[in-house]
């Protein structure tokens, strides 16, 4: 029996060689991608997983793990095999995007034309 | 708590030509991309070096957050105040959370958390050798949420820093909650030290005791190893063990000495030319014996993991039914 400094321990009262059998695979559960949302209005955001038996003791684990200070307002909880990801190797999709100014509010100069066009008046 | 970069003593000797058959030219984009400063996410290539490396170290971080919970958490029930009995517990959850989001960061490269609970439980993995001291105080219990914590601190932040993504993103989740535990740790040390010289005899011991553990923390000096030349290259370790041990001693010896309490080591000193600190060369036979399952609680720590493992086991698997779909009977 185990002497220990910690009274939980000696209540607990554990042999020193308690040799247990392996833990075996799902003995963890699944698990489950955590997303965070800090107050109303904001996104929620991804901040990692949790392993459980089902969405509410995810929930539960999500809350203690991501939850436990600052600010929280809301948690979703997706089971990991749900989640249906683009691949790193496909990146290049996203190559051209920073490309295509014509999206963007700063590829229109109208200042330019405007300018140009009062000093022809001028003239 | 506990990043702990150190190879385990046990390999440091062991030539690898760990690059032999990786395919160059994926060799050559992953470092790269390394170079680059860009992380790398899990399902991307990587040498095999590189994954077995970070599951060893991830794990083994792991591991010492969850039994680093064991000698803190001695003094829960005994500790001098409800809030110190609240920050406590506190300060433990965490790092047993701590242990959940390295478990998470280490399965992402292929290591079920079955299976490093395993390697835990029958002494396979290593964890951080520190805890496998005893807190023999409330003055320990202080001691090591000040000093220890800020031993990891200085570990995780560089660590944080690394290269793989999954565990950098563990880390900085892990040090916003660290600075508290060291706030915490010298709150409670700066306590007793200006208290009474009852309080002051019994957190000099405490530091006493400890001191050797701390130095040991970051691990033998490995600037030679040519293993660690790699994994620096790789981002996988951010500085050398020499290098964490000097960044401590610089920040925390100047904070013990202002509370008027001494390092037990006669050789202690700033080298004011070099900048280096100067100590006592710590006894490395001492920290390969315990590292291998010969300190004061090596066996205590792993029977509690085991118990506590086991008694759960009914009540993990009484939550597995729940999954199971009722179908009516055929007949
Ligand atoms: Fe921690
Ligand atoms: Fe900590």
């Amino acid at each position: 029996m185990i002497e220990s400094l910690d009274p939980r321990v000696n209540r607990a009262a554990i042999e020193l060689d308690n040799h247990i059998e392996p833990l075996s695979p799902l003995d963890q559960w699944e698990t489950y991608e955590v997303f965070h949302q800090k107050k109303r209005g904001d996104q929620h955001m991804h901040v990692g997983i949790v392993h459980a038996a089902n969405p509410e003791m995810a929930l539960v684990f999500a809350k203690e793990q991501f939850g436990r200070r600052g600010l929280s307002a809301n948690i979703w909880v997706v089971n990991t095999k749900h989640v249906f990801a683009s691949t790193y190797e496909d990146a290049d999709i996203f190559e051209t995007t920073s490309e295509k100014i014509y999206r963007e509010a700063g590829g229109y100069k109208v200042m330019d034309k405007i300018n140009q066009y009062k000093k022809s008046q001028k003239a | 708590m506990y990043g702990n970069a150190y190879i385990d003593p046990n390999e440091v000797n062991k030539t690898h030509s760990v690059l032999a058959d990786e395919d160059p030219k994926l060799l050559a984009e992953f470092e790269a991309r390394i170079e680059r400063g860009e992380k790398i996410e899990p399902k991307d290539w990587m040498p095999k070096e590189y994954r077995k490396q970070l599951i060893r170290m991830i794990e083994q971080h792991g591991h010492s957050e969850i039994i680093g919970a064991l000698p803190e958490g001695t003094w829960i029930t005994r500790a001098p105040g409800f809030k110190r009995k609240l920050a406590l517990m506190a300060k433990v959850q965490d790092e047993v959370g701590h242990a959940q989001l390295l478990y998470s960061a280490a399965e992402t490269l292929g290591k079920s958390r079955e299976a490093m609970i395993n390697d835990l439980i029958t002494g396979k993995s290593k964890y951080s050798n520190v805890f496998n001291y005893p807190a023999f105080t409330w003055a320990d219990a202080c001691i090591i949420a000040w000093l220890i914590d800020a031993g990891a601190i200085i570990n995780q932040v560089a660590n944080a820093k690394g290269s793989y993504g999954p565990y950098c993103r563990a880390l900085d989740r892990i040090c916003t909650e660290e600075s508290f535990h060291l706030k915490y740790g010298h709150d409670n040390v700066v306590t007793l030290a200006t208290g009474t010289p009852v309080q002051r005899k019994m957190v000099q011991e405490a530091l006493n005791r400890w001191w050797p553990p701390i130095m040991h923390f970051f691990g033998p000096s490995d600037k030679i190893s040519s293993h660690t030349e790699i994994l620096m290259k790789w981002k996988v370790k951010m500085a050398t063990n020499d290098d964490m041990r000097q960044q401590f001693l610089n920040m925390y010896v100047p904070k013990i000495w202002d509370l008027g309490l001494t390092v037990p080591d006669a050789n202690l000193k700033k080298n004011e030319t070099t900048g280096k600190w100067e100590y006592t060369e710590p006894d490395w036979d001492e920290f390969k014996r315990v590292i291998n399952g010969g300190g004061p609680c090596n066996a205590e720590r792993l029977a509690v993991r085991r118990n506590a493992e086991e008694r759960g086991r009914w009540v993990r698997e009484a939550l597995k039914a729940g999954q199971t779909a009722y179908v009516v009977p055929f007949a």
